[in-house]
């Protein structure tokens, strides 16, 4: 198919110059690159103060009720005795899904990588709203300054009363009429669920503006010849992911709002009348629905998680051809497949409902879309392996993460066909299978894919490379380290142990599992020091790395065409022209085995 | 790195078909599996979970021996080039159309437990028992001698009078009523329960049924199930939905116990129930 491919533009030149002042340089800069980065840090901050969570929950899984010194430092009230209490528990657990799922899983792959790359790849100089992209990246920091300070909220709150805890108490989901009650429903209740649903709302907001930008962008900013069949896959997946985002990020708006006005304004959209809580009955509440929340979370929760994996397959797509030197196999399947999952996506909550108590007819309908899923994420797995195949293989630490990512993502997708049948999830609902099935997949495939995302690009992002022994050490240790931690849960949630548990200790069917748990404990803490090596190479290599050339990894997209770093407008003022498809390896008869988007010559035929 | 890499994969799918399918083969028994099964959707639930095992096994293993093999054989040689193909429908078809068959067909077979369970009411003569969640402890109500249940609302509960459920002190029809913190239920006859919650969602949850089912304030969810003939025995109930500070502490029991003498049970006064129930439980061990 003959594509209409503009001649360069030579002469037309548009040099945006670079802010000069260090606050709109760094701080309120409205280039999309200090904005990719600024997301990318705050993810990063966020992925710490996670893991820390989850470390704690893992001394408190081996070891329940061990009295240990330093938790009394930490927490004067929440662990007076040095244990960790139910409630303590339970709020390191709500903050760890929290900053997880929106500060680390929704922020560093699309508002990290997305902003900083999308633009480049496609070609701008920028995004279409470059003061809306400042204004996203700042709510979403502010989201997690007032998360963080519900986290806290027994520094500030003086009740002789109140059991002190570090912040809510009811998971991330949040189910109400648990989490409309307030305090009196439990500790953090109160004050902490108002800070933390505020915080999540601010994040809508902020995930709606960047969604509305993401779009715009890619559809109308694209550069000559960047037809859409040229773009790359990770555009493709950032694109999606901003549609999911838009359409699903109003659902949590709105269910937040109708749950800070229970607390706030008396209503009841969450609690039915007839509530007897806390030895009271309470008389200023009727005619709620407790499984309208339900709805409303999960409508925005499961695309969510497809928010969450899409720019990692993307980003792996885009990696596995790079470093197998081999065009992506199925370009266009894999394209019409992020359709489908983005797609399907939209129709599936109700799996995490079986048995919410809605009606099982309609669990059935959900079921069979469920599995329906299955085909177009089986699809990208095909294709993936079809790349790998017949390829030669540099095994670069961004190309490790990237099979790493694969497999990983055929083991947590895989159980999803247990979990997808109603009858099955019957008994393994609320269990470990399930918190390993979500953990393998929407957790650590998606981190994955933001270690492969940042040893591939921070080459060009701060313009140094980054130490390949260290890293492919990191590799090793978190290959093996999360599928040692994961792939137990399953047996785990097999023989029965509920998740959400302070301890496993009191039940009699599953003492198989206490055991189990003290050995993922030590497997958590030497992968959670493997993690440490990664930011010693970020910060070694970000102070004396090698100087990183324009395009170390010999690759073909539009950002390998630009310095590292790139100047503050992308291209020196000059459109890029763009002739040929993303994927060009190992083109036969081209003098080298890649050919660049901008290289115009024979073979302008793939890619169309 | 290539042949590490590819190794790791290779450790992943054996270790992996190992724990689920080989722990008799590595501990000398089992360890973690599903728990005793005692009613017939147990059975089938757990029949269902093998099928489909074996299908996610060997789709499972064949990616990451997959995976493995391609990152083993395709490492780069020198300067040559690689495979240059932008796919194949043929195979993409393929692929699909399997796959498509395969999962369907998974999908629809898991749903006949599903039905069996969820869209048929109990069989007539079912013993029927009221379950209240509270944070964080189960209430079983029973209904005595008449048959009928008292009536209960909100307003007459009262946790430190021991009524959990509110039975209104007016009906004569609770007079002779129950409220216990441990199910007693017959074995070999259809037991219907109709849960609800005071305060907020709990989730009744009894590994050994294989059942589990959110109990939500302001619904009454009705379920049923029968425990097989010969099952006696000591169960536990943990609530598996999160409830609270506690929700890990909330458990109750399931005592499973001949018919008869349930009957005879459930017939007698509440400080005989109670009596009675010391005994059961020291008669029955978990299993």
């Amino acid at each position: 198919m003959a594509d209409i491919v503009h001649p360069p533009v030579h002469g037309e030149v548009h040099r945006h110059p670079a802010p000069t002042g260090f606050i709109r340089k760094y701080v309120f800069s409205t280039d999309h690159k200090v904005i990719g980065i600024q997301y990318w840090s705050l993810a990063l901050f966020s992925v710490f103060v996670g893991m820390a969570l989850s470390l704690l929950m893992r001394l408190q899984l081996g070891w329940p009720g061990q009295e240990f010194g330093f938790l009394k430092t930490l927490f004067p009230h929440a662990a007076e005795n040095g244990t960790i209490s139910g409630e303590l528990y339970l709020s390191l657990l709500t903050m760890h899904g929290t900053v997880m799922v929106f500060f680390v899983l929704t922020t560093a792959p699309q508002g990290g990588f997305g902003n900083y790359f999308l633009p480049i790849q496609i070609g701008a100089a920028d995004m279409a709203f470059p003061v809306l992209n400042m204004l996203s990246f700042w709510i979403t920091f502010v989201a997690l300054v007032v998360l963080m300070l519900a986290f806290c909220t027994n520094f500030f709150v003086d009740d002789p009363n109140m059991i002190n805890v570090i912040g809510p108490i009811g998971g991330w989901t949040g189910y109400a009429p648990l989490s409309a009650l307030g305090d009196k429903a439990g500790p953090g209740q109160g004050l902490g669920v108002i800070l933390w649903i505020t915080s999540i709302a601010l994040f809508c907001v902020a995930s709606l503006l960047g969604a509305l930008n993401f779009i715009t962008t890619m559809l109308n900013m694209r550069a000559p010849g960047m037809s859409l069949m040229r773009l790359p896959l990770t555009c493709w997946a950032w694109f999606t992911t901003a549609v999911l985002a838009l359409l699903s990020f109003p659902v949590l708006l709105a269910a937040g709002i109708l749950l800070l006005l229970d607390h706030l304004a008396g209503t009841s959209f969450f609690i039915p009348g007839g509530e007897y809580v806390s030895g009271k009955l309470i008389t200023e509440h009727s005619g709620g629905s407790p499984i309208l929340w339900q709805h409303l979370f999960w409508f925005f929760g499961h695309p969510e998680v497809y928010i969450a994996i899409l720019p990692g397959m993307g980003l792996t797509s885009h990696v596995l051809s790079t470093f197998a030197r081999k065009p992506v196999f199925g370009y266009r399947a894999m394209v019409y497949a992020i359709f489908a999952i983005g797609l399907l996506g939209f129709f599936v909550w109700g799996h995490h409902m079986f048995i919410s108590g809605m009606s099982p007819y309609s669990a059935i309908a959900f079921s069979l879309v469920t599995l329906t899923i299955g085909v177009p994420s089986a699809i990208k797995t095909f294709n993936w392996l079809g790349t790998l195949w017949g390829g030669q293989i540099r095994f670069t630490t961004p190309m490790l993460f990237a099979i790493g990512f694969v497999s990983l993502f055929v083991s947590g997708g895989i159980t999803g066909l247990f979990l997808g049948q109603t009858s099955i999830d019957i008994p393994l609902h609320d269990t470990y299978f399930v918190v390993g099935h979500f953990h393998l997949i929407m957790g650590v495939a998606a981190i994955f894919g933001m270690f492969a995302g940042t040893y591939f690009w921070f080459p060009k992002m701060f313009g140094k490379m980054m130490n390949e022994g260290l890293g492919k050490i990191h590799f090793l240790i978190t290959f093996i380290g999360v599928n040692g931690i994961f792939i137990p849960f399953h047996v785990m949630g097999m023989a029965g142990a509920p998740r959400r548990y302070a301890s496993h200790a009191g039940l009699e069917y599953a003492k198989s599992v206490m055991p189990m748990n003290r050995v993922i404990s030590w497997i958590a803490f030497v992968t959670i020091a493997g993690q440490l090596i990664f930011l010693v190479n970020l910060i070694w290599s970000w102070a004396k790395g090698r100087k990183a050339s324009d395009n170390p990894w010999e690759a073909t997209s539009l950002e390998w065409t630009i310095p590292s770093p790139p100047p503050h407008d992308n291209f020196f003022g000059i459109e890029p022209t763009v002739h040929r498809g993303p994927y060009e390896y190992g083109v036969p008869g081209a003098s080298k085995d890649y050919l660049m988007q901008t290289e115009a010559g024979p073979s302008e035929v793939h890619g169309d | 790195m290539g042949k590490i890499t590819g190794v790791l994969m290779f450790i992943l799918a054996i270790g992996s078909v190992l724990l689920f399918m080989g722990q008799k083969l590595i501990f000398g028994s089992v360890l973690w599996w599903f728990p005793v099964g005692i009613s017939e959707h147990a059975a089938a639930i757990d029949a269902q979970f093998g099928r489909t095992l074996v299908v996610v096994g060997i789709a499972f293993t064949a990616a990451q021996v997959a995976l493995g093999y391609a990152v083993m054989k395709f490492g780069r040689k020198g300067d040559a080039r690689a495979v240059y193909t932008h796919g194949s429908n043929k195979l993409e078809v393929t692929w699909t159309v399997i796959t498509g068959i395969v999962f369907v067909v998974l999908a629809i077979l898991g749903q006949r437990v599903w039905a069996n369970l969820h869209l048929n009411a109990a069989a007539a003569g079912a013993a029927r028992i009221e379950v209240v969640a509270q944070q964080f402890q189960w209430n079983f109500h029973y209904h005595g001698a008449d048959g009928l249940f008292g009536k209960t609302e909100p307003r007459f509960i009262d946790d430190s009078a021991l009524n959990f459920v509110g039975l209104d002190p007016a009906d004569t029809a609770g007079r002779d009523d129950a409220q216990l913190t441990t199910l007693v239920i017959p074995v070999g006859r259809p037991v219907e329960l109709t849960l609800k919650s005071k305060d907020v969602i709990h989730s009744f949850f009894v590994p050994a049924l294989r059942f589990k089912q959110d109990t939500l304030p302001g619904m009454a969810i009705k379920v049923h199930f029968t425990v097989k003939e010969g099952e006696e025995g000591k169960y536990e109930i943990p609530c598996a939905e999160l409830c609270g500070s506690l929700h890990y502490n909330m458990k109750s029991n399931m005592l499973a116990i001949p018919a008869d003498e349930y009957d005879r049970l459930v017939a007698s006064s509440e400080e005989k129930f109670k009596e009675q129930l010391g005994e059961l439980m020291q008669r029955y061990q978990y299993k």
